[in-house]
């Protein structure tokens, strides 16, 4: 009975991992998703990058929106150098509508990204990654095993840009990469939004 | 007399919210040990935060019905600190919170996610439960109903 039960209780905590999505080394799979500009992205569109900074994030939560010039510097700093940013709308439009795609769009054309946002229908990809809340970074290296996730977490640690000597850590995951090591710092925590999900047709 | 009590009703409101201050990490520690309180219920959570708006006011009957027990609530708005005069403030004196409430004053949110609870990835709304005679600490990273909360207070005992 002991042994059926410490059975029970290790096959439970492998379905909680498997739902807590990507871990640092885990390899991530390619997505195929809608752009603002109305044409299909995948990781595999990227032809010559050597990695990715995929960013989860939102048009509401005010804590991407603190980011959203962040996020635009970084692709501008390491899109170049072959570690383009893509960033990931988590939202259901229903349950939040200011994240529909046509409020991305607008976002996008206002803030004039140079990145590609796109749009996750039914969550698969938040899911898949293992996002859960906004903003949410995964960098990516491409390795012979495949897009291995190489850091997991914030851009910084100062949410609210007043401290000058923050500690980047995305950029210096990314530099870490660029330059052939392992990141010092594979993953970080900060609060952000939670992930606003597609309300059940049968909720309760 | 009614007059009277209006006015004093509303001058402890004021009072209550003149009482949003800005709160470190260390600050809270030395409230919950030097409290008078044996159980604390401390929510992070944000005005920006929807299911931690939602759930407020599940917190707000907990701390209605603990005026004369050793339990106190403590919120502690996640809010960028800039914001206490202009959203907090505002927030607290509309939906007219009784619990003690605090902004987060911690420039390293990761030092400070992780000195909270190491198992808290960082997403609010979340709840630390502490007795601090007993010595027991418990962290949710989840959302409470009025009942949920009265039964954790009680496994604490």
């Amino acid at each position: 009975m002991k042994t059926f039960l410490f059975a029970c209780l290790l096959a439970l905590s492998v379905t909680a991992k498997a739902q807590n999505g990507y871990q640092v080394g885990d390899v991530a799979s390619d997505f195929n998703l809608k752009n603002v500009d109305g044409k299909n992205v995948s990781l595999a569109s990227y032809t010559n990058a050597k990695g990715y900074i995929v960013v989860f994030t939102c048009n509401t939560c005010p804590v991407s929106k603190a980011y959203q010039d962040r996020v635009e510097a970084l692709n501008k700093s390491y899109a170049a150098k072959g570690y383009p940013v893509i960033a990931i709308n988590t939202n259901d439009p229903v349950t939040s509508p200011g994240d529909s795609y046509a409020k991305m769009q607008e976002r996008a054309k206002e803030k004039s990204f140079s990145y590609a946002y796109l749009e996750d229908p039914n969550h698969v990809y938040t899911k898949k990654f293992g996002a859960n809340k906004t903003p949410h970074v995964f960098v990516l290296q491409k390795t012979a095993k495949g897009n291995e996730v190489a850091y997991i977490g914030a851009i910084d640690n100062d949410q609210e840009e007043v401290n000058a000597s923050r500690t980047m850590y995305v950029q210096s995951a990314v530099n870490a990469l660029l330059e052939g090591k392992k990141p010092a710092i594979t993953s970080t925590k900060a609060i952000g939004c939670s992930i606003k999900w597609k309300k059940e047709a049968a909720s309760k | 007399m009614k007059y009277l009590v209006t006015l004093l009703l509303l001058l402890a409101g004021f009072v209550a919210n003149a009482q949003v201050k800005l709160l470190t990490l260390s600050q809270l520690e030395s409230r919950v040990a030097k409290g008078k309180d044996t159980t604390y219920v401390i929510n992070f959570w944000a005005t920006w935060c929807g299911p931690c708006v939602e759930e407020l006011p599940n917190f707000e009957e907990i701390t209605k019905k603990s005026a004369n027990k050793p339990l106190k609530v403590i919120l502690v708005s996640m809010d960028f600190k800039s914001k206490l005069n202009s959203a907090v403030i505002p927030f607290v004196q509309k939906n007219k919170i009784k619990s003690e409430v605090y902004v987060i004053n911690e420039p390293d949110q990761q030092a400070f996610i992780e000195k909270v609870d190491s198992k808290w990835s960082g997403a609010i709304p979340a709840t630390l439960f502490v007795n601090t005679k007993l010595k027991i600490r418990q962290f949710y990273e989840k959302e409470f109903t009025v009942q949920e909360l009265t039964k954790t207070i009680e496994t604490l005992k």
